[in-house]
């Protein structure tokens, strides 16, 4: 039997009950376009959230930690060497947290087909000087060309111009917490104390919003020469080296190849974040429990009109066997009405999840931590999209396999003696 | 055997069990040859209609032996039996049973689509042609609940003829006709055996039309008498 035909008759049984047909599509749209908007929304506030330290924080980082000599002196004794030792006498050297070749092991790193990009990074504990107070501070020296690259430096300067952190020598981008303490203003001038104790004035560029509160209080962004300036460092010095991967799921197996590869320390970024992994995928599931509920319920309706279709349509269905229509002609035609009123519903659900999110993208959420964030996040990804008409496909076909295995097993017989 | 039987019974027996055994039919054994008018007549309640849709294939809950164009229906699956009425049978109900969902002629090729031997042109060409000889070509494109009870009745001969069975079979096909309908349903069958060369069995308590047909089949009390 041709497609056409089966459809045709369908589409005539659905022409005769029109308006119940509406109204289960419109519930398959509504739940569609319920689940595509609270996804939408959901995996746009996790986005949102877990970029406020994700995007911040470099997959894999390279540096120098300050640890004891894994190889204790007892440990040479040849008469010990099988024993365990407990006497540990050799504590941490004032060891540099310099890396040494980091040029090289940078040109090394970005020539690696994995990587994004790669920025170095040094960090100078300094005195922010308030009069006579002075005020523990941390100041990273950053390439700021790399960091608005590959860490969205920009989103988080809201005064000033990061570009000039670069085209000016001994400038700085204080964090607004520090700025709001020392009453200092895009182009003003301020003194910090460096480790070593010496004093240097530093311009005001910009200011700096990560969005954690407590960070802003102590962290500013300084240009890689002025901060190897601060320590007193030759112009090689760098103490981080930052690097982004193209995948993130690839960096502990990156962190642990470039570790031994340069004998370094590496640290990849789900040892340093796990918990915003954890949140987020919560937040997720109870979002697709709630929106695979609503297409659900929506199947019911479906199941439920497709019953009382078959009710009424009786007469039809005892002369279209009678006729000699089989069984699994009849199947093939209710589950064609089920499937039509799912799809026009999910595709409508598809446009109108679109214009919710829509809405929703344009409501103001002003935020002090998040200066560039002005209307609520909503994520686009296509793949809710997809989730959620497949879903529907799939729900509207169950519910209407049920009604139409009990259609093609209507007898003829009984329906027509009946009358 | 004789090639010409389209139709052959083999003491067919059906019995009801709720609530108790009651038999319907009882040894049913007959023929029929090509273009035979046949009509079983009887009483209300002999067992005429039950017949009749046991010798539809339909009803399968029965005992005995039905041959159509000399194969055994005897243990065929639901989809074989759907193929061989759709294919072979073409029916004529009491109560017209059109679908009102959609119009005359779609009516009556619905059955063709099923087939699927025929091309949608083909099968409406075909079924303006049957309409035609029933005189109500021009009824072609309206919907089938506007028409009147004997146009829906020719109808649904029409759409009894449109796979070119080699039986069709009538369930009181006059039952709720008035006599001048009545008259015309009878020529259009009349016609269908001469012209056509179909066999036609007709279930019906109106002794003055069985009278006129070629061959009665009386039951009574489930027998053939």
């Amino acid at each position: 039997m041709k497609i056409k035909h089966i459809s045709e008759i369908a589409g005539a049984l659905l022409m005769a009950r029109w308006k119940q047909s509406l109204v289960a599509a419109v519930g398959v749209a509504f739940s569609i376009s319920l689940f595509i908007s609270l996804l939408g929304f959901m995996e746009g506030l996790n986005q949102l959230l877990d970029g406020l330290v994700l995007n911040r924080t470099p997959h894999v980082r390279l540096y120098n930690d300050i640890q004891p000599s894994q190889i204790q002196p007892i440990d040479l004794n040849a008469k010990y060497k099988n024993h365990h030792n407990f006497v540990k006498s050799i504590k941490p050297s004032n060891s540099d947290k310099e890396i040494y070749n980091s040029e090289q092991i940078i040109e090394r790193v970005k020539s690696d087909s994995r990587v994004i990009g790669v920025a170095p990074k040094l960090t100078a504990q300094v005195f922010y000087n308030l009069g006579n107070i002075e005020l523990n501070g941390v100041i990273s020296g950053v390439d700021v060309g790399q960091e608005v690259k590959l860490f969205a430096f920009s989103d988080y300067v809201s005064e000033g111009n990061y570009f000039d952190l670069k085209n000016m020598s001994n400038s700085i981008i204080l964090g607004k917490g520090v700025a709001e303490k020392m009453l200092a203003k895009v182009g003003d001038i301020i003194i910090i104390t460096t480790g070593g104790g010496e004093q240097f004035p530093l311009k005001v560029v910009g200011v700096f919003s990560s969005g954690v509160i407590e960070l802003d209080k102590v962290q500013s962004y300084t240009s890689i020469s002025t901060a190897q300036k601060l320590l007193g460092k030759s112009s090689s010095y760098v103490s981080d080296i930052q690097i982004k991967l193209k995948d993130m799921s690839l960096a502990p197996a990156v962190a642990l190849e470039f570790g031994s590869l340069f004998k370094i320390d590496a640290e990849d970024i789900q040892t340093a974040n796990a918990q915003f992994e954890t949140g987020s995928s919560v937040r997720s599931i109870i979002s697709y429990a709630v929106g695979i509920t609503l297409l659900i319920v929506s199947g019911f309706g479906i199941y439920n009109i497709l019953n009382m279709l078959i009710y009424e349509k009786m007469d039809t269905i005892a002369i279209l066997k009678a006729t000699g229509y089989a069984g699994s002609d009849v199947k093939k035609i209710f589950i064609t009405i089920s499937l039509s009123i799912g799809i026009s519903g999910a595709l409508a659900g598809a446009i109108f999840g679109f214009l919710f999110s829509k809405l929703i993208d344009a409501i103001p959420f002003n935020t002090a931590s998040l200066p560039n964030v002005t209307t609520y996040p909503i994520d686009y990804g296509l793949q809710y999209y997809a989730i959620a008409v497949l879903f529907a496909i799939i729900t509207t076909y169950l519910a209407g396999w049920f009604p139409a295995k009990k259609a093609s097993n209507i007898d003829p017989v009984i329906i027509i003696r009946g009358k | 055997m004789d090639k010409n039987i389209v139709l052959e019974t083999r003491s067919i027996n059906k019995s009801f069990y709720t609530p108790r055994k009651i038999d319907i039919l009882k040894d049913i054994s007959f023929s029929l040859n090509r273009g035979e008018f046949a009509s079983i007549v009887g009483k209300s309640g002999c067992g005429k209609s039950t017949l009749l849709y046991i010798l539809s294939t339909m009803d399968t809950d029965y005992t005995g032996e039905l041959l159509i164009d000399n194969e055994s229906t005897q243990n065929r699956s639901d989809v074989q039996l759907a193929a061989i009425r759709n294919e072979k049978i073409g029916f004529v109900f009491q109560f017209h049973y059109l679908l009102n969902e959609f119009s005359v002629l779609k009516n009556v090729i619905l059955p063709g689509y099923k087939l699927n031997k025929l091309s949608e042109e083909e099968l409406e060409t075909n079924g303006l042609k049957y309409l035609k000889a029933l005189g109500i070509e021009n009824l072609a494109h309206k919907r089938a609940s506007k028409l009147s009870g004997g146009e829906k009745q020719r109808v649904a001969i029409a759409r009894a003829m449109i796979n070119d069975p080699m039986i069709i079979m009538c369930d009181e096909p006059t039952g709720n006709l008035d006599n001048k309908n009545t008259d015309i349903v009878f020529d259009i069958f009349k016609e269908l055996t001469a012209v056509f060369n179909k066999t036609l069995l007709i279930v019906t308590h109106d002794l003055s039309f069985a009278e006129k047909t070629g061959r009665i089949i009386s039951m009574d009390d489930g027998r053939i008498v």
